[in-house]
């Protein structure tokens, strides 16, 4: 057997959970899709004394809108739920792009957007995505609940901010003012690999200004990168090409690439910059509001 | 040594067991139960050979543990023919040669399979999608594909005749 032994935990509703995680405390580990954190068991990367798995906890697959657009993602929300959702595909063009784009077919079938976003894996795609949409974790512990930007959530590789005896039970995007339009573009050696490079592009935008502007980068620094300069140069300003390249140079300029085997940092800083530009020009319009 | 009782529909038959919870359900399948056809090709989650199907959908059995598939069904490759009857997908790699090896074929023919329940008719790009997590280091997939597209047809014309 590859995993060394541990204690297995099944809770069939949120408090049980809550409880079993003050009881064990730091001894105890989360179980989503396990499609990052059961490879990471097998190969022994990590290691702890209980397993909470939280797959057989009712009413946590959900995602949906709030009328004023508000949009909300359960803990088992799964990548493959998000890649045939109608309502993303009607409002949210940014993660309706990156959703067939997370992993293979068959991970997409197990893996949660919330795990994912917990996991903090400098080479995620969602957490680019929620970046550039200025997204939110819910985390509920015994104590109550708490919101946690994802700018705040992911503290370096592999760690986030949550704390001992917490659950991020919902993932949130605030409700759009403007026009919604974006893109997610990631260029992969092979499906089911990891991004070389991954851009996720946000808009809101009032007739031709643009009122709000998210870009974040993958795959080119220690962690997710968000693009604030290349979206202040976008900020009250129309797209055209002028705007569109000086955000693009930005975005090349805030990336941290590193040369490895999936490209060198140089070659990964160009297709930052022809990404921003490419998703800027053909960026896709949300259908409805 | 704590042991979980799992219980567990596999091929449509209720099975009863206790494993260790660090018990990988591909493990599970082949070595407590002696379901062989599923297949394990790397420990990385990457090859897709494990692939079952789980309340209908493919997942990588090498990837979630035996405990978590309490209460669930499983489908493996030996659960798809009707006693000798092959089911369609396997008569398509039979008839388009969609293997060589054979070792990525039982996870092939499960996504496949899954694939076809939800869309009877797929386009070649749909079911080079649907397989793009189940690797083949033999065939070059052309005949994958045709043996999938091969077996849609033999589905579509077999549901017209029941009609
Ligand atoms: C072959 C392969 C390719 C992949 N390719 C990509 C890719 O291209 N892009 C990409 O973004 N990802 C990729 N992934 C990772 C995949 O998206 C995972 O699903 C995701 O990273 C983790 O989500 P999960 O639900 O599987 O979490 P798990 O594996 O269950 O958990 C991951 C971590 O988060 C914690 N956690 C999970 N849920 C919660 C919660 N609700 N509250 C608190 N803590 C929690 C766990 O304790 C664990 O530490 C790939 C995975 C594989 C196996
Ligand atoms: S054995 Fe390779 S993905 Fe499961
Ligand atoms: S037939 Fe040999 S791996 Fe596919």
């Amino acid at each position: 057997m590859y995993p060394s032994r541990f204690r297995y935990e099944a809770p069939r509703s949120l408090s049980e959970a809550l409880d079993l995680l003050k009881l064990y405390g730091e001894d105890a580990k989360i179980l989503a899709g396990g499609q990052s954190l059961t490879p990471m068991i097998k190969l022994r990367f990590t290691s702890f004394e209980v397993l909470i798995d939280i797959n057989n906890i009712p009413g946590l697959d959900y995602h949906r809108a709030d009328s004023d657009g508000t949009l909300h993602f359960g803990a088992l929300c799964r990548h493959s739920d998000l890649e045939h959702s109608e309502l993303l595909h009607r409002q949210q063009p940014t993660m309706a792009a990156a959703a067939p784009l997370i992993a293979d077919p068959i991970v997409r079938n197990r893996g949660t957007l919330v795990g994912s976003l917990c996991h903090a894996d400098p080479q995620g795609d969602w957490a680019s995505v929620m970046l550039a949409l200025n997204g939110e974790i819910i985390a509920a512990s015994a104590e109550g609940e708490r919101v946690i930007p994802v700018s705040e959530l992911v503290v370096g590789p592999f760690q986030n901010a949550l704390r001992q005896g917490e659950i991020a039970v919902e993932a949130r995007v605030p409700a759009p003012k403007g026009t919604v339009s974006g893109d997610y573009l990631k260029l992969e050696r092979r499906v089911g690999d990891f991004a070389t490079v991954g851009v996720a592009v946000a808009l809101e935008s009032s007739g031709s200004t643009v009122s709000r502007a998210g870009i974040a980068l993958t795959g080119v620094g220690p962690q997710n990168i968000k693009a604030t300069a290349a979206e202040q140069a976008l900020v009250g300003n129309s797209l055209n090409s002028g705007t569109i390249d000086q955000a693009a140079r930005l975005a090349a300029e805030a990336a941290q690439p590193k040369t490895d085997h999936r490209g060198s940092a140089e070659y990964k800083r160009h297709v930052v910059q022809t990404f921003v530009s490419r998703a800027l020009a053909n960026r896709q319009p949300a259908r409805a509001a | 040594m704590e042991e979980r009782r799992v219980n567990v529909t596999v091929n449509g038959e209720p099975k009863v067991a206790d494993v260790e919870p660090r018990m990988l359900l591909a493990h599970f399948l082949r070595e407590v139960l002696g379901l062989t056809g599923t297949h394990i090709g790397c420990d990385t989650t990457n090859c897709g050979a494990c692939t079952v199907n789980f309340d209908g959908k493919p997942i990588k059995s090498c990837t979630m543990f035996a405990v978590q598939a309490d209460g669930h069904e499983v489908e493996t490759v030996e659960g798809i023919s009707r006693a000798s009857e092959l089911h369609a997908v396997q008569e398509g790699f039979k008839e388009e040669h969609g293997l060589q090896c054979g070792f990525c074929t039982s996870g092939m023919m499960m996504t496949a399979k899954a694939l076809l329940e939800e869309n009877p008719n797929p386009t070649e790009e749909d079911v080079r999608w649907a397989l793009s997590g189940n690797l083949c280091r033999c065939t070059g997939y052309q005949n994958i594909v045709k043996s999938v597209l091969w077996a849609a047809e033999k589905m579509r014309s077999e549901a017209a005749v029941r009609r």
